[in-house]
């Protein structure tokens, strides 16, 4: 399964850089969301992957019974996951303002109504 | 009282003059000049123990691990450097309230001097190296706001620019000094540097060491050659000039010199740069202050020279060249005081500084006259009068030195000869401003100035007369003592009488006397001579050279910089690939040892979507609603894969993330224009691919070479201690809510002030609807479809159900306060969409703002809570309580953090919503401007 998984963080990154190199605004926040699933991805499956048997203490224990996965790259992600909404919207609104602004959500003619 | 009160009575004095500028001129110079009175009060009190040969010491802690600490040092030269910088410094502020006219912001004025002021007390006080460069920096950037001070002035403007370009740059230079001897010796502190002369004019790196540190010092005392920025920083209120020509600024940099005597000099490259620079910098100053027809600007070619002198005299590298020195820096201080403030008075009373117009003034003001004449006498050296003796002392040295071999007799020569041009330059300022006629047109008849205008020159002169003939009894004890700090050890014999019989430097002395005459009775052929050289205007030339250097840096910046993002971006991420490069190419075995996985078909079947869907999003972008779809379908799969790995929680946030993003990408879509610009260069598709491609490939390849490998973190310690510690058995909750619960807060205050922020652009943004779609066809009037709304507002109760469900059981099954807030947020959102914006106005009356707030409130509050049980920030608590019917249940204040989560997430979502949704109805500030 792991070759599967890096192979696929690998393309999404691929995809994803591909798209912040376009021209159109819209197409660099697409790119955005991309990276962000890439990145969380290659988090998560960089601790390691396990099957069936998320970090949960099973009741009446003190701790884990057996090999669970990991808690500590899930809170990260967690974290990352609703920051990476917030960047988003913050970008979006941005792109809206600037459009107001310059009338344009082409990066290049962008360039050019700099004053 | 401490030390450390010295500088720092001053530095609380500069917020005085600004309180008090209400209270009339006279009472505010007396505020002022409180604090400074008291730092020297204490200094005097402090005095005997040093006389006594103690070196006064106060440390506190700054950055112990650094190796960093607020450190002050009185020993015999910080001494002698302190009262000189106090005294005068007292002197200037009684005459600069009389100089300073009504129109002048005297508060601010003093405010800058007093800040001057500390930051001299500062260097001289240090006894660490970083401190001391840090008050140097600060006398850099004081003395630019005093000779800016008149900043409507160009001249005074580019004056003070010209002096912080060198001074700073010195300074920098000197940091790089400073930093080295630290590291050589292995401490910044002063008394074990001091200690450490051996060790560094050993060490390999010392001429290194020493050209830093001469850099900066020479910057300071303008020696030549960066001696140009002095007479540009005349431009500056004449208190300012007496300030920091005579005892100050430029001494900061002979004090350097000083201070590090005993560990950097006596060697030949000490010898060698310090002599010979302030030989050049004697003659060069003295030479062309007899041509300077601005009064001022006699007397800072003439400091120039005074302060080549006193190098020269350090760089001999005798024990009694170097009392010579200290002697001589006490003398120039009082007499240069002095005359700036007689030419200050003198331009204060007669409207002009310039020497063709200002003659015989005698007659209109006598008694500044005497005093002016006085001080100029003892700056040429004349006998009974302090600057003859140190200038006695210092022929005496020149005739010693034998360092330059057979070529030696040179220096006394040529000491002389700068000596015959000093005795010039003195004859010129006393007759050709007191006698030599009548004043040729001046713009006000002169008199003599107010009385206390004269007390502080009255003064000077006074020492400078007590000194000449007193030598022994009034400074005597007080050199010994800086002298021998300088020296580091035992004091040479020297006498300090006025008269040591017929020898070789009286001599010296009568020929300079002389010579000088005879070279002023004749000065009408030497301007002639010098008035073919066309004057190099440094002003000129250094703006010149400063506006090359932006223009060049701008040249540069505008080849690296086009303003293309896409152009960034790429260069970015080359250069982090250039950067991989290596430790991948080291990276020989990808596969690690770990135990592999078997591939199923479901996994198989949701990789291949995922690659389906990324491929699809990619190839369909110019559809901007399709490849929306298909990245939706990669963010779904992406959940699923969470879910399938055994992260519930993560696949819960995902998902409603994913929902909320995707109603945020359709909103904002909207008011963009419907057409996406074609990427026309096909050369470009084959680069950002190829780029794209490399750094896909090498991602993969890491994150292969990571899932392979077994990896030891600290999770361990959160399985353990997740039950018992913060009675939860979400891990991942706990992880959030408690073990890291102050990064949770940061996230969530992060995603309020973005959503904050959003508003705060959308509120006044004017978006106008598109009235087609992207093919021209009108959008459908139903906007708000009834089985839509029935359906949506059936469900809000049971999301709102399912919301408190995931919120309450997520400390011990996955959920928590982020996904139940998004999921109410999507409940609510889905209210919106079926209704409009106003319909949900009428029904839902919350403001997010306050929601955000209230959210952050409780989390934070939660975490202050334990500082009343005396734990840190955000310490949890928990415990079990039973209540009958109910039965056992767990109360933890992290579920009070979770609620804070819960409702700072609700809020900010909404916010960001609710209002870029505003914008599509009558709501929207472009439909109120239509109508």
């Amino acid at each position: 399964m792991e070759p599967i998984m890096a192979l696929a963080v690998g393309l999404l990154y691929a995809a994803a850089i591909y798209m912040m190199l376009r021209r159109s605004i819209v197409k660099l926040v697409i790119g955005l969301m991309l990276l962000s699933n890439a990145a969380n991805l290659l988090i998560f499956a960089s601790a390691g992957m396990t099957r069936g048997a998320p970090p949960l203490i099973p009741e009446g224990a003190m701790a884990p019974e057996g090999l669970v996965a990991d808690p500590l790259p899930q809170a990260l992600i967690l974290t990352a996951i609703v920051i990476a909404f917030g960047v988003l919207a913050f970008a979006v609104v941005l792109i809206h303002r600037a459009y107001e602004v310059v009338k344009a959500d082409d990066l290049d003619q962008m360039k050019e109504t700099d004053t | 009282m401490g030390l450390f009160w010295i500088p720092l009575l001053p530095l609380l004095g500069t917020v005085v003059p600004l309180l008090s500028s209400r209270f009339g001129r006279s009472f505010l110079a007396l505020f002022t000049a409180i604090p400074p009175l008291l730092a020297l009060l204490l200094l005097l009190q402090l005095a005997p123990s040093v006389f006594n040969g103690e070196v006064i010491y106060q440390s506190f802690d700054w950055i112990p691990l650094a190796g960093l600490s607020l450190t002050f040092r009185l020993d015999g030269l910080a001494l002698l450097f302190a009262l000189l910088i106090l005294g005068i410094g007292l002197l200037v502020i009684l005459y600069a309230r009389y100089y300073l006219s009504a129109k002048d912001n005297m508060g601010l004025f003093y405010a800058y001097l007093i800040l001057f002021m500390t930051a001299m007390l500062g260097i001289v006080l240090s006894g660490n190296l970083i401190q001391l460069w840090l008050f140097w920096e600060l006398t850099s950037i004081s003395s630019f706001l005093l000779i800016s001070f008149w900043s409507h002035k160009s001249e005074a403007r580019k004056g003070a620019r010209m002096a912080l370009t060198i001074t700073g740059a010195g300074g920098l230079a000197l940091l790089a000094g400073l930093l080295l001897v630290g590291k050589i010796v292995g401490s910044f502190d002063l008394s074990v540097v001091l200690a450490s002369g051996d060790l560094l004019r050993q060490h390999a790196a010392y001429p290194v060491v020493l050209v830093l540190v001469l850099l900066g010092a020479f910057t300071k005392s303008a020696q030549f050659p960066f001696h140009f920025w002095l007479p540009h920083a005349m431009a500056a209120p004449t208190p300012v000039s007496a300030y920091l020509h005579s005892a100050t600024m430029v001494k900061a940099g002979i004090f350097l010199m000083a201070r590090f005597y005993p560990v950097l000099a006596g060697t030949e490259l000490w010898f060698l740069i310090v002599s010979m620079t302030g030989l050049i910098t004697l003659l060069l100053g003295a030479y062309v202050a007899l041509f300077k027809h601005d009064l001022k600007g006699l007397l800072a070619y003439s400091t120039i020279s005074h302060l080549g002198l006193i190098t020269l005299l350090l760089g001999m590298n005798t024990q009694l060249s170097t009392v010579a020195a200290v002697f001589h820096i006490i003398n120039h201080a009082i007499f240069k005081a002095s005359l700036f403030m007689a030419a200050g008075i003198i331009d204060h009373e007669s409207g002009t500084r310039d020497m063709r117009r200002l003659n015989g003034l005698w007659k209109y003001m006598p008694h500044t006259a005497t005093l002016a004449m006085v001080a100029a006498a003892s700056m040429a050296g004349v006998p009974l009068l302090n600057g003859f003796l140190s200038k006695e002392m210092f022929f005496a040295e020149t005739l010693d030195q034998v360092t330059l071999g057979s070529l030696s007799w040179m220096v006394p020569v040529l000491a002389t000869l700068g000596a015959v041009f000093s005795v010039a330059y003195s004859a010129r300022f006393i007759h050709d401003v007191f006698f030599n006629g009548e004043p040729v047109d001046l713009p006000k008849t002169p008199h003599e100035p107010p009385r206390y205008m004269k007390v502080p020159v009255e003064i000077l002169v006074a020492l400078c007369l007590l000194l000449g003939i007193f030598p022994g009894v009034i400074v005597g004890p007080l050199l010994a003592l800086a002298s021998t700090s300088v020296l580091g050890g035992e004091l040479p014999y020297y006498s300090l009488s006025i008269w040591h019989g017929f020898n070789l430097p009286l001599l010296m002395s009568f020929l300079a006397m002389l010579g000088g005459l005879i070279i002023y009775h004749n000065r009408r052929h030497l301007f002639r001579f010098q008035s073919q050289f066309p004057e190099p205007d440094a002003k000129l030339i250094f703006e010149w050279l400063v506006q090359r250097l932006v223009r060049l840096c701008s040249a540069i910046i505008d080849k690296l910089e086009n303003g293309s993002l896409q152009r960034y971006v790429f260069l970015l991420l080359l250069a982090a690939l250039v950067l991989m490069a290596g430790p991948m190419i080291d990276l020989n075995a990808t596969l690690g040892h770990q135990s592999s996985m078997p591939v199923d078909t479901v996994s198989l079947i949701g990789a291949l979507l995922l690659a389906a869907g990324a491929i699809a999003t990619v190839i369909l972008n110019r559809r901007r609603l399709v490849s929306l779809l298909t990245l939706s379908v990669v963010g779904l799969i992406v959940s699923l894969a969470f879910a399938r790995f055994s992260a519930p929680d993560l696949a819960l946030t995902q998902l409603s993330v994913e929902v909320v993003t995707m109603i945020l990408l359709l909103l904002a879509l909207f008011f963009l224009p419907q057409s996406t610009p074609k990427e026309s260069n096909p050369r470009r598709l084959v680069r950002d691919l190829s780029l794209a491609g490399l750094i896909g490939g090498v991602i993969g390849t890491i994150n292969y070479a990571m899932i392979t490998r077994p990896l030891d973190s600290i999770s361990g310690f959160f399985l353990e201690n997740s039950k018992t510690g913060g009675g939860g058995t979400n891990v991942v909750n706990v992880i959030l809510v408690d073990f890291r619960g102050m990064d949770t807060f940061g996230e969530v205050a992060v995603l309020g002030i973005a959503a904050l922020g959003i508003f705060k652009l959308i509120v006044h943004m004017r978006l106008y609807m598109p009235s087609t779609d992207g093919n021209g066809l009108p959008w459908s009037p139903d906007r708000h479809p009834m089985m839509l709304a029935i359906v949506s507002q059936s469900l809000l109760p049971l999301a709102l159900l399912v919301s408190v469900y995931i919120f309450l059981r997520g400390h011990n099954q996955p959920g928590g306060g982020f996904i139940a807030g998004l999921i109410t947020s999507v409940a609510i959102i889905q209210q919106y969409i079926a209704h409009g914006v106003d319909w949900i106005k009428e029904r839902l009356r919350i403001n997010y703002q306050w929601m955000v707030a209230s959210g952050l409130l409780i989390a934070g509050l939660t975490g202050i809570g334990s500082w009343f049980f005396g734990r840190p920030f955000l310490t949890s608590w928990f415990d079990y309580f039973s209540l009958p019917w109910v039965g056992k249940f767990e109360l933890a204040s992290a579920m009070v953090f979770d609620l804070g989560v819960y409702l700072t997430v609700v809020g900010a979502t909404l916010l960001i919503l609710a209002n870029l949704g505003k914008l599509t109805t009558s709501h929207s500030p472009a439909a109120k401007e239509n109508n």
